[in-house]
């Protein structure tokens, strides 16, 4: 049973993925007085990707990619299944690592810069992503997932700020702007595709892959805030899910890329006051 | 199923074009025409790339530039020459510097003549481009299956 359920969550989340960051494309081009792309886009493109010839710079680039894969599939079997969430945590720590270590192995300037910006945004967003998983042990006493989806009162009672706090470094994980300093999805940029610079073809498709898998888990930390016993509740995590990801489009497309320095203080700043508060608050209540 | 013709990616560079045809190429993705809808993305990699959008003529400056980034695109891909600069040198094919249009130094697939050419005409082009890159695409397997046996 648990292998089938596996299985399914490894085949079904690329897929899902794929259809949000469809729509996100379509949602972008409205915004902009556009018609966009086919919703299916996302997946015509890594289709091609595959078709295409495979310029290999060395051997280390390539193996980097591949197992920053599959150390994020890791991460979304370990959330989905139930599992624990400081594993997840670092689990998907070590997939975005071995991503930035591939951006090192090319030896390309873009991606030498693009990877030391990667590692900015990590010192970012890391802080907040490990302080979620803290708040949801002391608001539902256990590291599992499998728990917290099973208690009485939503976790986002207990902390509104640190989910305040994770919408805002949602947008590094998503990279959208004003958090896409290192790579975007959009056209042009200074530093040409950062990491993804000297990736092509297979590598590239599976660069793209590994982005929607990474999206699904960021959702599920969302979801989590509202998952309780109640089967209703799987219903309002998803319109949550959504309403979300609706905001950090709309914050794409509203603002320009800001500079490292800013994105690192405030994603601290942030971290520390909503965060931390919401934590000490919490751990005198409960 | 061939998917090249579902998403072909664009690396546009400027010859020595007098920035008329680059403006009509970036005009292509404004809202009036919007090429994404066809999945056409305007990367500035040609490492991404699938087809080679050139703007002007060549000179002798840049030649060597023009077949790195040539060489740099993987299999298959094509080249696509916009305005009369890029088919054939046009006003400037008599300057000491220009070594005439693209095909001088490229293997070019596609013409698209004008002065500038118009975003129409540009996409028109594209679109053709978009027939000849799915053959390489097809000779592209076709070898590959023969490799294999």
């Amino acid at each position: 049973m648990l292998i089938i359920k596996i299985l399914a969550i490894i085949i079904l989340t690329p897929i899902v993925g794929g259809l949000l960051t469809g729509i996100d494309r379509v949602i972008t081009a409205r915004m902009q007085g556009r018609q966009g792309p086919p919703i299916l886009q996302p997946f015509y493109d890594v289709f091609k990707l595959i078709q295409k010839e495979p310029i290999e710079v060395n051997l280390m680039h390539r193996f980097y990619v591949y197992l920053s894969l599959i150390f994020v599939i890791l991460t979304a079997v370990i959330l989905l299944v139930g599992g624990d969430i400081l594993l997840a945590v670092f689990a998907l720590t070590l997939g975005s690592v071995l991503f930035i270590l591939g951006g090192y192995a090319s030896n390309s300037p873009y991606s030498l810069v693009g990877s030391e910006r990667e590692l900015l945004q990590m010192m970012a967003y890391e802080p907040m992503v490990l302080l979620t998983g803290i708040g949801f042990y002391l608001a539902d006493k256990s590291f599992f997932v499998s728990d917290i989806v099973k208690n009485d009162i939503p976790a986002i009672v207990y902390l509104p700020g640190m989910f305040l706090g994770f919408v805002f470094i949602l947008t590094f994980k998503l990279r959208k702007s004003p958090f896409d300093f290192s790579m975007s999805h959009h056209g042009h940029q200074e530093i040409v595709q950062g990491i993804t610079t000297e990736y092509s073809g297979k590598d590239l498709a599976v660069i793209e892959v590994t982005h929607w898998y990474e999206e699904i888990i960021a959702f599920t930390f969302i979801f989590l805030f509202f998952a309780t016993k109640n089967p209703i509740s799987i219903l309002v995590g998803i319109i949550a899910c959504f309403l979300v990801y609706f905001l950090e489009i709309l914050i794409d497309n509203g603002f320009a890329r800001m500079k490292w320095n800013f994105a690192l203080k405030s994603a601290w700043i942030v971290t520390a006051v909503l965060g931390s508060l919401n934590l000490i608050i919490l751990s005198y209540f409960k | 199923m061939n998917f090249v013709k579902k998403s072909p990616w664009i690396l546009h560079y400027d010859g020595s074009s007098c920035n008329g045809c680059d403006i009509e190429v970036l005009a292509c993705l404004t809202p009036l025409y919007d090429v994404e809808r066809f999945g056409i993305i305007n990367t500035g990699n040609p490492k991404h790339a699938d087809i080679l959008l050139i703007t002007g003529s060549v000179n002798e400056q840049n030649i060597p530039i023009v077949k790195q980034l040539y060489e740099q695109m993987p299999e298959p891909k094509v080249v696509v020459a916009v305005g009369i600069c890029a088919t054939s040198g046009g006003i400037f094919a008599d300057c000491y510097n220009i070594v005439g249009g693209v095909d001088k130094v490229l293997p070019v697939d596609v013409y698209v003549p004008g002065c500038a050419a118009r975003p129409e005409s540009i996409i028109d082009g594209v679109v053709k481009a978009l027939a000849v890159l799915e053959e390489k695409q097809k000779a592209l397997s076709k070898k590959k299956s023969a490799v294999k046996k």
